[in-house]
């Protein structure tokens, strides 16, 4: 019986968030005031029933309910229960749920945090979030219910994809999706703003913190899809331009632009009608995501059993959001004012110039994303667009990006002497062309490219440096000043990482019998045996590797091939020494004839400094957000 | 300075960067696309010559053999086979009788020198090029068919 009680709560849920996108844009445009304030009890009546459906869903899955077709498929009594929980978003229907239950849970917070706001306002973004929500709702009802029956019901389940029995599932896709929900609340706020007109300088103070929120937990959700990738596929890489991480990544490019394009709006009440239409932007390019990685039309490490109506869906849903919110910008856009005027050498210019970079590197993924979907619909044949594209297209467009950087921050707005900035700069410019020579030439090699990254890095980084100190000569630096600095750094801690692993990384595949050693990267590293080992659901053969550089030893290393008892699928699983400066990466490949196996061995330099720079990005945004002028307002108000 | 000239400088900027951006787009989307074959097309010689492309079919079940660190398997669409070499690990995924996409290029001797062979996340999940392949072949089977070959 309970699971029924969560397709009813399912149900109810539409009804309500039906009310909740209708009656509070009608009341809030004719003036009723008792349907306006129908918003907030909607909004908090539909996410107590959606938190009661994924409770129940929950619940099956923990109680190994396989009467429930989505469980039977997705779990395994022999689960650890820490994955059958993990497991809820592990599959098509339970990921939906997990995405609607967010935008809910986006919904009541801004409700509960927005007493603030005068009430049409307030009517009009959660009206907006409620016609998604049902949007969203109609879609999971009609073609992917996760509480459908199956008769009868199995003796055990089929398990969760053996990839998927990690720490990482538990986290990375709420994490994602968290983000990609979150822009939700911006576009909400864009849309109320073009109804009621009042496209000012609050309502860009307004949905700052929320869309830098978002932000935080898209960059959070990537890194670990990121890091995921690289210790549990098996691959050692730790991005592959794959469709889905494109998916994922245009968005949190567009959002990025949107930060910056938000504090001109509200700072100087310029670029409006750029910042809505970047809202409006990233918002759709999150839905775009959800088609591309549900639809199935992309071959990606990702896809899933694949349900043409559910791609159609999701394209109409998608074509009647961006559609009808770009009729409304374009019917009520060019109404609002232009703002303050800037010169050309501001810290606006600098701004719009980074937006302009942001905006043409996400429209050149997006191209190479789609660009083999569309010749398939042309017939024009079939064919793939490899890593090779995105780099060379995207690595040159955030070169000059990483430039600006460096010198936007300096610059005041509206008017700013562009020649003493660069003046002040030459210390900066110095440190970053002896960074780019010397620390190739330490790590023993030196290339155009890596001199390329790291002067960049050092660049922003002297930069910030330099504008921290003149900061505290001025008093105390804000908590955004402060978090953009931090972020900067995410920046270019990220870059140094990129460009130590891109050029000095070594790999090998190699056949090994027992007492043989491969060395790579400085370090010596002998195999000293196989042998088989049990974990609770599966049984693995374990290599033993010792890790030795100059002969002494440092860590052993324990890489296993896992078969699980629930499926046929062999899974790799890699050990890795990881470490400030490098990781000793070491997986088993299959076993050759004669007891020798093949293995593969990565020497990594610096990689972990491309989630450790994703980690300051986050924390940067966080810390602007908890800047004072956004908490001031709050409390006002309540006083 | 003039907002009008301002304004006009600022698109000027954005258009040059847009113009560099293209040039650098078009010129990638030229060296880096790879064209999805399938085996019996290129058994016909309709592969591109001396050119990065991708295969997706069956792997031939008994077709694996090991030598050291390279395999040799045969990847078929049921109708026509083609030998594939590849020196490194395969993926976790890859087996015979299963669908896989690999990425490489053809050697004067008619051997398909495999450069990446491509991993899904599922088990149950089979590579559309690889099913397209089949039923290509598939369908071009039957239409021999009953145009009144033995095929």
């Amino acid at each position: 019986m309970i699971p029924e009680f969560g397709h009813y709560a399912l149900v109810l849920a539409l009804c309500i968030a039906l009310i909740q996108g209708v009656l509070p844009l009608l009341g809030a445009h004719y003036g009723r005031h008792d349907w306006l304030v129908l918003a907030r009890p909607a909004a908090q009546t539909v996410f107590l029933l959606l938190a009661i459906a994924f409770g129940i869903l929950a619940w099956s899955f923990y109680a190994n309910d396989f009467s429930v077709l989505y469980v039977a498929e997705h779990s395994n009594s022999q689960l650890p229960v820490i994955y059958r929980l993990g497991a809820v978003w592990g599959g098509h229907e339970g990921s939906l749920l997990l995405w609607i239950f967010l935008l809910s849970t986006w919904t009541i917070l801004v409700a509960q945090l927005s007493k603030a706001l005068d009430d049409f306002m307030v009517a009009r973004v959660i009206g907006v979030l409620g016609l998604i929500t049902s949007g969203l709702l109609l879609f999971v009802l009609t073609t992917s219910n996760p509480f459908e029956r199956l008769l009868p019901a199995a003796q055990d389940g089929r398990s969760l994809n053996p990839l998927l029995q990690d720490p990482g599932l538990v986290f990375h896709p709420p994490m994602l999706y968290m983000g990609y929900v979150g822009f939700s609340v911006a576009f909400a706020f864009a849309i109320a703003s073009l109804l009621s007109g009042r496209l000012d300088a609050a309502w860009a103070r307004w949905s700052r913190p929320w869309t830098t929120a978002a932000w935080v937990f898209l960059t959070l959700g990537i890194a670990l899809g990121s890091w995921w990738a690289y210790y549990e596929l098996g691959w050692g890489g730790w991005w592959f331009w794959d469709p889905v991480e494109n998916a994922s990544f245009i968005p949190w490019l567009v959002g990025t632009a949107l930060l910056h394009s938000l504090a001109v709006t509200e700072k100087r009440g310029g670029f409006k009608s750029w910042t809505v239409l970047l809202a409006i932007t990233a918002f759709s390019l999150s839905l775009l995501g959800t088609f591309l990685v549900r639809s199935g039309v992309l071959t990606s490490v990702h896809a899933f059993a694949t349900d043409p109506r559910r791609g159609i869906f999701i394209l109409i849903f998608l074509s009647l959001v961006v559609g009808s919110s770009l009729l409304l910008y374009a019917w009520r856009a060019p109404k609002s004012s232009m703002g303050g005027k800037f010169s050309l050498s501001s810290r606006e210019t600098f701004i719009l110039l980074g937006n302009v970079f942001l905006i043409v590197s996400a429209g050149s993924v997006l191209l190479g994303t789609l660009y083999p979907l569309l010749i398939d619909a042309l017939h024009l044949g079939k064919i793939s667009v490899g890593p090779p594209y995105f780099n060379s297209v995207f690595v040159p467009i955030m070169v000059p990006l990483l430039v600006l950087m460096g010198i936007g921050p300096w610059a005041s707005w509206k008017q700013s002497n562009l020649v003493a900035i660069i003046k002040r700069l030459w210390i900066a410019f110095l440190v970053a062309v002896l960074a780019g020579i010397a620390i190739p030439l330490i790590m023993g090699q030196f290339t155009w490219l890596a001199g390329m990254g790291f002067m960049l890095a050092f660049w922003v980084i002297a930069s910030g440096c330099m504008q921290i100190v003149r900061q505290s000569k001025a008093g105390k630096p804000t908590r955004s000043f402060i978090g953009m600095q931090v972020a900067h750094l995410g920046i270019a801690v990220f870059v140094i990482g990129v460009t130590m692993v891109g050029a000095y990384q070594e790999e090998k595949d190699v056949r090994m019998s027992a007492g043989d050693t491969v060395s790579v990267g400085g370090y010596q590293i002998e195999l000293q045996g196989v042998s088989a080992a049990r974990g609770p659901n599966y049984q693995a053969m374990r290599g033993i590797f010792l890790l030795s550089k100059n002969g002494i030893h440092q860590i052993n290393l324990y890489p296993e091939k896992r078969s699980y008892f629930s499926s046929t699928m062999p899974m790799t699983e890699a050990a890795i020494d990881a470490g400030l400066t490098r990781d000793i990466y070491v997986s088993l490949g299959e076993e050759l004839d004669d007891r020798s196996w093949a293995v593969r061995v990565y020497y990594k330099p610096f990689v972990d400094w491309i989630w450790g720079g994703c980690l300051l990005m986050a924390l940067g945004g966080v810390l602007a957000m908890s800047d004072k002028r956004y908490r001031l307002k709050l409390k006002n108000k309540f006083s | 300075m003039k907002p009008r000239y301002k304004r006009a400088l600022i698109i000027i900027a954005a258009l040059i960067a847009i113009g560099v951006a293209a040039l650098l787009i078009l010129n990638a989307l030229n060296s880096n696309i790879a064209l999805y074959v399938t085996p019996s097309e290129v058994a016909a010689g309709k592969a591109p010559q001396g050119q990065v492309f991708r295969i997706g079919g069956m792997v031939k079940d008994g077709s694996l053999k090991r030598d050291g660190l390279t395999v040799h398997f045969v990847i078929t669409d049921l109708v026509k086979e083609i030998p594939v070499a590849y020196t490194g690990i395969l993926p976790d995924l890859f087996k015979e009788g299963k669908g896989a996409v690999i990425q490489g290029r053809m050697n004067a001797n008619g051997e398909f020198i495999a450069s990446e062979v491509l991993a899904k996340h599922d088990e149950n999940y089979m590579p559309p090029e690889a099913k397209h392949a089949l039923e290509q072949a598939q369908k071009n089977g039957s239409n021999a068919s009953s145009n009144g070959s033995n095929k």
